[in-house]
């Protein structure tokens, strides 16, 4: 078991620095940072001289070299935009998109589980047949089409929620929540929606056919035979297999999530990690960009890495396969 | 008696908390904050327009171009190269320190080393306190636009800003990467002080107790500024009552905006022009006057205007608008398709010819869309044009790089002067002296540039304007660079806002006189 650990942390210290070396790679990419920080009128010169101080002249490698010496220290770097260091940048704006993710991650089961469960079940109702329709419509508008109409609907025309924003936050030892104030939550309403629009309609519809596959199986044929409840049979024969799956794939959709938080917050002006993203790419903060992939570089390593210890942990074959 | 006294300090409370309701606060939603609090860090209108908030201008601009007193009461021309200005009395910053003449000196000095300041306070020797509310600015040489650059002294506190602090750096350092003291705190004399400040989410202006300007009619208390990026959302949010006012406002909206009850909408002609430039290095074919008139000539400017911009630009023959010193009333837009076909013959290229163009899409209003529609009308003489268009954070590399035989740009003179667009856009490029940073035409036309050199030192109004017109005349005979229009700006708001009074061209509102009913 030590040793499993062992090699998958320092798969994910190989792929840290993959990341970091695809960060440095677009970084060059993506504009110069001087042009933004300074006026229009400003000389060549003048700017120059700038770019020298922040050792942007460097070759690429001696640049690289000191990104890696301060990253091992925990220091990715100061924003040019926010004139602090990334990873305070990053860690006071983390909360939002936590915030926002949860509250979606939280739609999306509490609704998937049972429209998906009905539909497997009741294939033929007329229910089923609406919601397998409106899913397909789901998955084929693009959230901010979705997030745009929201606001123009809910904001615009009925006046019922704001459009924009996080609303009135609680500092919480350093954590700005927007979960204890009801400013906070009207704020989360849309936003939230919009995120898991995509998400929704993907797991009914994969609940749906694990289910409707898992229903045709021998022990659920036996268990009819034995002539047990068809409650039962349907929520924990029956769901308790339909969820392996569902969960594999709920953990790899992590990494998609995170790329819709981008579009999402961009449109609702939600001071996240996505619109962060979005920010740091107009105004060529590159420094910070890079942070921002180290950052959700991490968090995707950490999460599969922790996925892999508790399937090690419930599969030994995965282990011993490992331990080869 | 006891319930008496009682009865009445509760009357009192309420009677309070009911003024205090009266406040009057103003939420504004911008598509940017302020980079910084330190008004000498970036020259941007982003900055200018925090700076009139919190700071205040030695003398400032007027909606009709003239100048109107600030901290400065009085200025008159001592001798060619000196002005005097006679400060406002009694006068003190947020942090309580009076204000004097050597907050001014102080001011200039630091503008001299800021990197995006020091370049137009060059011609500046600096400022000389002569008494305590009496400063000489001097130049180094006669310099007419001595006043123009006044309206860019915003004094700041030199006592506040003086020593160390608790980081044991220099506070009056200017750091645009990182920390610094004046990053992250201000002492101005401008109406608002800042109270709360989330970079990139929220900003709180409330005003200072001791602010000097009591005849201003402006009667906001407390400005909250949340930047709002996205076009979409930022007119939602004013459509849907959660901001008071926004700015820009995206010409797509104007008509809904318009049409919407209890929202209005404030539009002024914009100095902003938008320029093509022909590479005359890299297309031989450009160096021929024929081939750049026929050009011009087969633009459709005023369609442009009127059909992409709705209206909202004007469409120009020259390079600065009506009110500036250099405008020449005859100089208009010249379009005329069968003209330019006979000048594209008369210059040997009746068959036409293919180049490149580049164009940003994010940076000037519709750029992407001004680009296609300015393809397809070369295409009708001919030219066949391979355009590529690409966010501004990319844009400028390529722009200096020369990338493309026609580029785009467009310019707002910062000394809101007629020679700063020649002086930047079409004088000869030279890398000595910084003239033509910007000219990616590489036009190159002596007599233009000595006109512009003796416009530097000229003194005289008359005089000046004559040799600025000149100097448009001779470009738009040339056909030196292809004039497209004039952005108009643009605010809208909720009806009980008077917006038009404090808006300008410069588009610095002056939030501080803004009424609210």
């Amino acid at each position: 078991m030590f040793a499993f650990i062992l090699r998958r942390i320092l798969q994910a210290f190989l792929v840290m620095f993959v990341i970091s070396v695809i960060g440095f790679a677009i970084k060059h990419n993506v504009g110069d940072p001087v042009r933004q920080i300074t006026g229009i009128s400003v000389s060549v010169a003048e700017r120059e001289a700038l770019r020298d101080e922040l050792g942007l002249n460097d070759p690429v490698y001696i640049q690289f070299g000191r990104f890696l010496q301060s990253a091992v220290h925990g220091d990715l770097g100061t924003s040019f935009f926010y004139k602090k260091p990334a990873t305070q940048v990053i860690l006071s704006k983390a909360p939002a998109t936590i915030e926002l993710v949860l509250v979606s991650a939280i739609i999306i089961v509490v609704l998937s589980v049972p429209l998906g469960i009905f539909a497997a079940i009741r294939p033929k109702h007329i229910f089923s047949r609406v919601v397998m329709g409106a899913s397909i419509v789901g998955v084929s508008i693009p959230v901010f089409l979705t997030a745009i109409m929201g606001i123009y609907l809910f904001s615009i025309q009925l006046g019922w929620l704001p459009s924009f924003g996080r609303g009135a936050t609680v500092n919480l030892l350093g954590w700005h929540t927007g979960f204890l104030t009801m400013d906070g939550w009207l704020h989360l309403i849309l936003p939230s929606l919009a995120l898991s629009s995509i998400m929704l309609p993907l797991f009914i519809r994969l609940i749906r056919s694990e289910m409707m596959e898992v229903l045709e199986t021998e022990y659920i044929k036996y268990a009819w035979a034995k002539g047990l409840n068809k409650y039962r049979i349907w929520f924990v024969h029956a769901f308790k297999n339909t969820l392996l799956p569902v969960i594999t794939v709920g953990g790899v959709q992590l990494g998609i999530t995170i790329a819709f938080t981008i579009l999402t917050e961009t449109v609702f002006q939600w001071q996240g990690l996505g619109f962060l993203f979005m920010e740091a790419v107009e105004r060529s903060d590159t420094s910070l960009l890079v942070a921002y992939l180290m950052f959700v570089g991490l968090v995707m390593v950490l999460v599969n890495t922790v996925v892999d210890i508790i399937y090690g942990m419930v599969n030994p074959t995965v282990r011993i396969m490992g331990a080869k | 008696m006891k319930r008496f006294v009682l009865l009445c300090i509760g009357l009192v409370c309420i009677l309070a908390v009911a003024g205090g309701v009266q406040a009057k606060t103003m939420k504004l939603a911008m598509d940017a904050d302020p980079v910084s609090l330190d008004p000498q860090v970036q020259l941007s209108g982003g900055m200018l327009q925090y700076s009139h908030m919190v700071f205040d201008p030695l003398i400032r601009w007027t909606q009709d171009m003239k100048f109107e007193p600030r901290l400065a009461t009085s200025w008159e021309r001592l001798d060619p190269t000196t002005v005097r200005f006679h400060l406002r009395k009694g006068i003190t910053f947020h942090s309580g320190n009076p204000f004097t003449a050597k907050d001014v000196v102080w001011t200039v000095d630091r503008l001299k080393r800021s990197q995006d300041f020091k370049g137009l306070f060059d011609p500046f020797v600096g400022a000389k306190a002569v008494g305590k509310h009496t400063v000489d600015v001097i130049t180094k040489k006669p310099y007419p636009l001595l006043l123009n650059m006044a309206t860019y002294i915003f004094p700041m506190d030199s006592e506040f800003y003086t020593g160390t602090d608790e980081k044991g750096k220099s506070k009056d350092a200017i750091v645009k990467t990182g920390y610094s003291f004046a990053n992250t705190h201000e002492s101005g004399t401008g109406k608002y002080t800042i109270t709360q400040r989330q970079q990139g989410v929220r900003v709180v202006f409330e005003e200072y107790e001791n602010y000097w300007d009591t005849k201003s009619p402006g009667n906001i208390d407390k400005i909250v500024l949340t930047p709002i990026k996205k076009d979409a959302t930022r007119v939602a949010a004013l459509l849907s009552g959660d901001v008071d006012f926004i700015m820009p406002v995206p010409p797509q909206d104007y008509a809904r905006i318009s049409r919407t009850d209890g929202i209005k909408l404030v539009t002024l002609p914009g100095s902003r022009i938008i320029t093509f430039q022909l590479n005359q290095k890299r297309r031989p074919e450009f160096q021929n006057r024929k081939v750049r008139q026929a050009i011009v000539h087969a633009v459709n400017n005023e369609g442009i205007a009127d059909k992409i911009m709705k209206g909202k630009a004007t469409a120009a023959g020259q390079q600065a608008p009506e009110g500036y010193l250099g405008y020449v009333q005859e100089l208009t837009p010249r379009y005329d398709l069968e003209k330019a076909k006979e000048l594209m013959a008369e210059a040997g290229y009746a068959a036409g010819f293919e180049c490149s163009m580049i164009a940003p899409n994010n940076r000037y209003v519709n750029d992407e869309k001004i680009a296609e529609a300015v393809v397809s009308m070369l295409g009708k003489i001919g030219i066949t044009v391979n355009l590529k268009t690409m966010p501004k954070a990319q844009y400028w590399d390529q722009f200096d790089a020369q990338v493309a035989d026609i580029q785009m740009i467009g310019w707002h003179p910062d000394t809101e002067d007629s020679a700063n667009y020649t002086e930047f856009l079409l004088m000869c490029p030279n890398k000595e002296t910084g003239y033509g940073q910007y000219n990616s035409g590489n036009y190159c036309n002596p007599k233009v540039d000595e006109l512009i050199m003796k416009c530097q030192s000229e003194t005289d109004r008359a005089k000046r304007a004559e040799m600025l017109k000149e100097v448009e005349r001779i470009l738009y005979s040339d056909a030196a660079f292809v004039p497209l229009h004039w952005q108009h700006l643009s605010w809208a708001g909720k009806e009980n806002l008077r917006i038009k009074p404090i808006v300008n061209v410069m588009n610095f509102p002056y939030f501080g006189d803004l009424v609210m009913e």
